[in-house]
């Protein structure tokens, strides 16, 4: 399979801190990967540098064979890499669907010309749009303000204004926080779908039931160094990963 | 009936160097260099009219070109800092070209008077309405046709994606890159646009005024205009036509019988505005409740 993100040696220093001190790490494309790791071992940063948040201080990102570690964040998204935000970050004084409708930046809306693309009418967007909102139970509350949206509301929204970016990566950091048993459930399913769209995905979460469950191939940070990577079995069995992570007792 | 269309016209461009403000606070900045921009749109137009004998509307035309490209030129620096310094910046910038207009002279020789801007004397004669027989009613009338196009202007952009993402970063500038938008483009624009609309303003203003000079497009012009978008709220482009008709048509000439007491008003009546309505006084409730009142509520709308 070929090989969609490709992260050599990556490094960011804060001063004298190491957050991340020489990742490498392979994502193939429709793979489901899970980066976890304890709070403060740098799975936030390594977000910000492959969405361009944060220049590295050494290493590469690639990203289908080309090195794109220089590329402003916005030019990374219409390159196909989404993201999500650990605290939720949506346009709250705009509407649901207005949320989706200015994150269509790449794929056939980019081809657009500059008139139709900025000032035509949202009719090209409208059944995409809707159709987004449906898959995530929005759709009953498209012309609410996001701000007036509750939390798990607010969570799906910008989920699934990072799908209407069409990516062909997607960033999800730390999805299922703050949610409900029933609410992971749901998120699972509308992983495991995005997984059957072709869509690939690395997963930074600390629910640990949730990586387990839909991820293909899970990695395990530490200070800011990868120190596991493989099955989520295999992983879950590595005695480096339960004393670093999982804490010394078994794990559900 | 003279003193009320002159009052029009001062509240028509005030409205568009409210609007002006306007485009660019939708990204968020606060800029305080629209002043400068009606300056330049002033004295171009002026002289064009003045001093190479052009009609009135290709004159507006080249200042609001000229000014345009100013403030594209300014937002490329000015818009790499934030917050409080994107202010100082913008108004280091308007008293810059201030004091450029406070030395500018070229005047030529036209009969047995000069024409042109003076320095520090300012642009005396820009007499193109009284020379072609414009009354102050048609004055008047132009002007508004010309503010009722840009507001439609405005207007029209709100609604559209552009609009939508002009106030996407406003909201949230990092979000709106990680959605994909380029926001130094996007500012620039904004930028860019306010130019436009304050170069036309302004070109109108010298007209009507006949007579400019450097000091009338100070700090204090600066401050009214970025004053008035954010007194009237950001729900739409009337809550700036409305915040510049309570300050101009209210407060600085309803309260002219109070005497050196009404800067002290002004200044307490703009304070309580803000406090009862702290999102304008246009917000998004006064929206909805001028929707339900001229359209029927609709059923089936959601709740």
């Amino acid at each position: 399979m070929a090989t969609v993100l490709d992260l050599q040696g990556l490094t960011k220093h804060f001063g004298g801190v190491r957050a991340v001190d020489g990742i490498d790490l392979a994502v193939a494309r429709g793979e489901i990967v899970g980066l976890i790791g304890p709070n403060g071992s740098g799975k936030s940063t390594i977000v910000n540098l492959i969405c361009g948040l944060l220049p590295p201080t050494a290493g590469r990102v690639v990203f289908n064979g080309a090195d794109i570690s220089r590329l402003p964040p916005h030019a990374r998204v219409t390159l196909g890499i989404a993201r999500t935000f650990q605290n939720i970050r949506l346009f709250g004084q705009l509407m649901v669907w207005q949320n989706l409708w200015v994150a269509q930046n790449s794929g056939e809306q980019r081809n657009q010309n500059f008139l139709r693309r900025w000032f035509g009418g949202s009719n090209g967007a409208w059944e995409e749009i809707n159709r987004t909102l449906e898959f995530f139970d929005l759709a009953h509350k498209r012309d609410e303000l996001a701000a007036n949206l509750a939390f798990g509301e607010q969570r799906r929204l910008e989920f699934a204004r990072a799908l209407a970016a069409k990516p062909v990566l997607l960033l999800l950091d730390e999805p299922a926080a703050g949610m409900n048993a029933e609410e992971v459930d749901q998120l699972d399913s509308q992983i495991r779908k995005l997984r059957q769209d072709g869509i690939t995905v690395l997963l930074i979460e600390h629910h640990v039931e949730l990586v387990m469950s839909v991820a293909d191939r899970v990695a395990v940070l530490n200070f800011g160094q990868k120190i596991a990577e493989g099955t989520p079995a295999f992983v879950q069995a590595d005695p480096a990963v339960r004393e670093a992570y999982l804490g010394t007792a078994a794990v559900a | 009936m003279d003193f009320y269309l002159g009052l029009m016209q001062i509240i028509g461009v005030h409205t568009l160097l409210g609007l002006s403000a306007y485009c660019v606070l939708l990204t968020g900045q606060v800029s305080l260099a629209q002043a400068g921009f009606f300056a330049i749109g002033a004295y171009v137009a002026g002289m064009l009219t003045v001093l190479a004998q052009w009609p009135l509307v290709p004159a507006l035309g080249a200042s609001a070109v000229v000014a345009g490209v100013m403030a594209c030129a300014v937002g490329f620096p000015a818009l790499r800092v934030k917050g409080l310094m994107l202010v100082v910046a913008t108004i280091a910038f308007g008293e810059a070209v201030r004091l450029f207009f406070f030395n500018f002279t070229y005047q030529v020789q036209a009969g047995n008077l000069k024409l042109g801007p003076h320095g520090a004397e300012g642009f005396r004669q820009i007499r193109y309405f009284p020379e072609h027989g414009w009354t102050t009613l048609d004055v008047m009338l132009f002007i508004w046709a010309v503010v009722a196009l840009v507001m439609a202007g405005v207007w029209w952009l709100d609604r559209s994606r552009a609009g939508a993402v002009l106030r996407a970063v406003g909201e949230d500038e990092l979000a709106a890159q990680s959605a994909g938008i380029n926001i130094t483009a996007v500012k620039v624009s904004a930028m860019t646009i306010g130019g436009v609309i304050a170069g036309i303003g302004g070109g109108i203003f010298a007209h009507y005024t006949t007579h400019i000079e450097h000091l009338q497009f100070g700090v204090v012009l600066a401050t009214f205009a970025i004053a008035y978008p954010i007194l009237g709220g950001l729900s739409n482009v009337f809550g700036t036509l409305l915040a510049v008709v309570f300050v101009q048509g209210f407060l600085i000439e309803g309260l002219r019988f109070m005497g050196d007491w009404r800067n002290l008003l002004f200044g307490g009546l703009i304070v309580l505005a803000m406090n009862a309505r702290p999102r304008g006084l246009l917000d998004a409730g006064a929206v909805l409740a001028l929707k339900r009142l001229i359209v029927p509520r609709k059923d089936g709308n959601g709740a």
